[in-house]
């Protein structure tokens, strides 16, 4: 078990890809924790293994050794799922994409409903709860839109709102404010910071962005698959 | 949430599109089945609204309506003589071709027994039966006849006195309702020419023989119309039909008439069976591997269709995996569009193929149990069709919907 107060923990991940010749390193005995409520940024050039830290925390690409612990139970020992996956990345985790990812069929309430809903929340609870969060994010007054007809800061906003609908232990942003200006990224990053704290959600943001890092409470720079440098907010790198 | 409908509700134009297809390649299926159902109540039509117990037709051969039968005109009179037979009447059947305003009309001629049979079995759309015994007819709707014209056969003019519907030969044709004397009078008409030829030749044939010789007034006779010959019999009937008493056995007034060695006789069953195993057996094997085919290219289509849409929702469907979907939910998106594009296009093809039907030269009927069987195979193709686009989905994986 590992401490329940941390919204997740990662112990010596290590991902290969390939053997003999062709193995690739793509992290090396990565080690890192996110209090509840913690907001991190995780840098680094491309290639440096930021987004296979990423799919690996977020369950969807198993690292080939390593243990990830999510609301301190176990649930990646190695290539071993421990339990079903993908009912505990619907109960436990929320994603926000470069691009906003929002499904292009179902309207801005709808995509968070969806997400409620999957996890057993009635229509009509879910369509409210939605509705709700798209208030408290600031886009209530486009909910019956459909994705195509947002801006881009805006479906950020209903992304953030889907991954927040089930109270998830963390959210993983991979590079959320890349295709936002940077007036409409530092507002996501600062949405970032504020549903982390107000909602006691981890959050571990992959970004680029050097202006927005004040914003964080913790920086790791990963660079050649392995953190190279951890440190506390609010300071520029 | 039912996400294939919100999927169809975003791109309803191209699912309409889609459904519309198929729905027309369904609508041929369904039209398929509905022309063999056509041709078989066409051709089992006159037997049964006929109702005649037995048909007496010439021996060795299969009645009128297989082949050509010629059975002599005093054949009901001794059909009328057997023990159990309460009626015999005259049957002629032929086709003619003629035309009408400039464009060819084929019709079946059917001789009524005038005096026992006016024709009050037809159904009637409008008119009535025959009131007199000659120059009177009634006309099957598909005939394009409208009631109290006159039309020219021969050397004589019918008055439509009656409009039948649905009143079919099995050759398609529309039928027309005459007195057996008019019916032989428009199968046998020859022209004014033909008939004196005839006459010389009799003459001729006369002068020929020892006994024109002997008797020159026999040759003399010869040369006279045919009509004024007593010797020369009135034209063959093509079968004649008799129906039994109350509490007679079909079968047993059946032996009786196959004992005379000029005619063979059928039950009505014997008749039908005759027309369906003969060449309506030929037409449903040729229809039926048609609509096997037709099946088989509207499973492939469909299949291309669901795989197709499958693939444009791909980013979806793992983004979908990605925020934990459970399976049923993906394949629920898949197989529900499915259902809904084939079930839709079936109804399509129903209210496409009850407009257009009506208009096909040749009957198409919809039969309930037909209808019910395809809606079965529809339902079946829907679900093994999606399995293409359902094997795709499961394979994706949730990192697709991160792949920018």
């Amino acid at each position: 078990m590992s401490d329940p107060a941390l919204a997740i923990d990662t112990l010596n991940l290590w991902k290969v890809y390939g053997e003999g010749n062709t193995e690739v390193v793509a992290m090396r005995d990565v080690s890192m924790s996110v209090r509840r409520g913690e907001v991190v940024a995780l840098l680094g050039p491309s290639g440096s293994g930021k987004s296979t830290f990423l799919t690996a925390v977020g369950l969807i690409n198993p690292p080939t050794s390593g243990r990830v612990f999510i609301g301190g139970q176990l649930v990646q020992d190695g290539p071993r799922a421990r339990g079903d996956l993908r009912a505990f990345r619907r109960r436990h985790i929320g994603y926000v994409f470069q691009r906003s990812n929002l499904i292009p069929f179902l309207s801005a309430r709808e995509n968070v409903q969806i997400a409620l809903e999957l996890n057993g929340e009635t229509s009509r609870a879910a369509r409210d709860r939605a509705q709700g969060l798209l208030d408290e994010l600031g886009v209530g007054d486009r909910a019956d839109n459909l994705p195509s007809m947002l801006s881009g800061g805006q479906q950020q906003r209903v992304a953030v709102a889907r991954a927040l609908a089930n109270q998830p232990s963390i959210i993983l942003a991979d590079e959320p404010t890349a295709a936002l200006d940077s007036h409409r990224g530092r507002q996501v990053m600062e949405l970032f910071a504020r549903v982390a704290h107000e909602h006691g959600t981890g959050v571990i943001v992959v970004t680029h962005d050097h202006r927005s890092l004040d914003v964080f409470d913790t920086i790791h720079e990963m660079e050649d698959g392995v953190i190279r440098r951890a440190q506390a907010a609010k300071t520029s790198v | 949430m039912n996400l294939a409908l919100k999927d169809v509700r975003h791109s309803l134009g191209r699912f309409t599109l889609t459904t519309m297809g198929v729905g027309m390649l369904l609508m041929v299926v369904m039209g398929m089945g509905g022309i063999y159902q056509g041709i078989v109540e066409d051709a089992t039509l006159l037997i049964d609204r006929v109702g005649a117990d037995l048909w007496i037709v010439q021996r060795g051969t299969r009645g009128p309506f297989a082949e050509i039968s010629r059975v002599a005109p005093n054949l009901v009179h001794r059909a009328r003589s057997v023990p159990g037979v309460v009626e015999a009447r005259e049957f002629i059947y032929h086709t003619i071709q003629r035309e009408r305003d400039g464009r060819p009309l084929r019709m079946a001629i059917l001789g009524l027994s005038w005096g026992t049979d006016s024709g009050d079995w037809i159904p009637l759309s409008a008119g009535r039966t025959l009131a007199r015994n000659h120059f009177e007819m009634i006309a099957d709707e598909s005939l394009g006849l409208r009631l109290g014209e006159r039309v020219k056969l021969g050397k004589e003019t019918y008055t439509i006195v009656g409009l039948s519907r649905n009143m079919i030969s099995s050759a398609g044709d529309g039928i027309a309702f005459v007195t057996v004397a008019d019916a032989q009078a428009i199968q046998f008409e020859f022209s004014g020419e033909a008939a004196r030829l005839g006459r010389a030749s009799r003459r001729v044939r006369g002068e020929r023989s020892e006994l024109g010789s002997l008797r020159p007034e026999l040759v003399e006779q010869a040369g006279r119309p045919a009509a004024e010959l007593p010797a020369i019999a009135p034209p063959d009937l093509s079968a004649v039909m008799a129906k039994v008493g109350p509490g007679v056995r079909v079968a047993d007034v059946a032996r009786v008439l196959e004992g005379w060695p000029d005619v063979t006789v059928y039950t009505q069953e014997g008749q039908r069976a005759f027309l369906l195993e003969g060449s309506v057996e030929k037409v449903r094997r040729q229809i039926g591997l048609f609509r096997v085919l037709l099946t088989i290219i509207a499973a492939i289509i469909m299949a291309l269709i669901l795989y197709t849409m499958t693939l444009d929702k791909l980013r979806s469907i793992a983004l979908l995996k990605l925020i934990g979907a459970p399976t049923r939910v993906i394949l629920g998106l898949i197989l529900q569009q499915a259902l809904a594009l084939g079930l839709l296009g079936f109804g399509l093809a129903y209210l496409l193929g009850r407009w257009l039907f009506p208009m096909f030269p040749r009957r198409v009927i919809l039969v309930e149990g037909d209808l019910l069987r395809l809606g079965l195979v529809v339902v079946a193709i829907s679900a093994a069709s999606s399995v293409l686009g359902i094997a795709k989905a499961l394979k994706v994986s949730p990192n697709e919907a991160l792949n920018t």
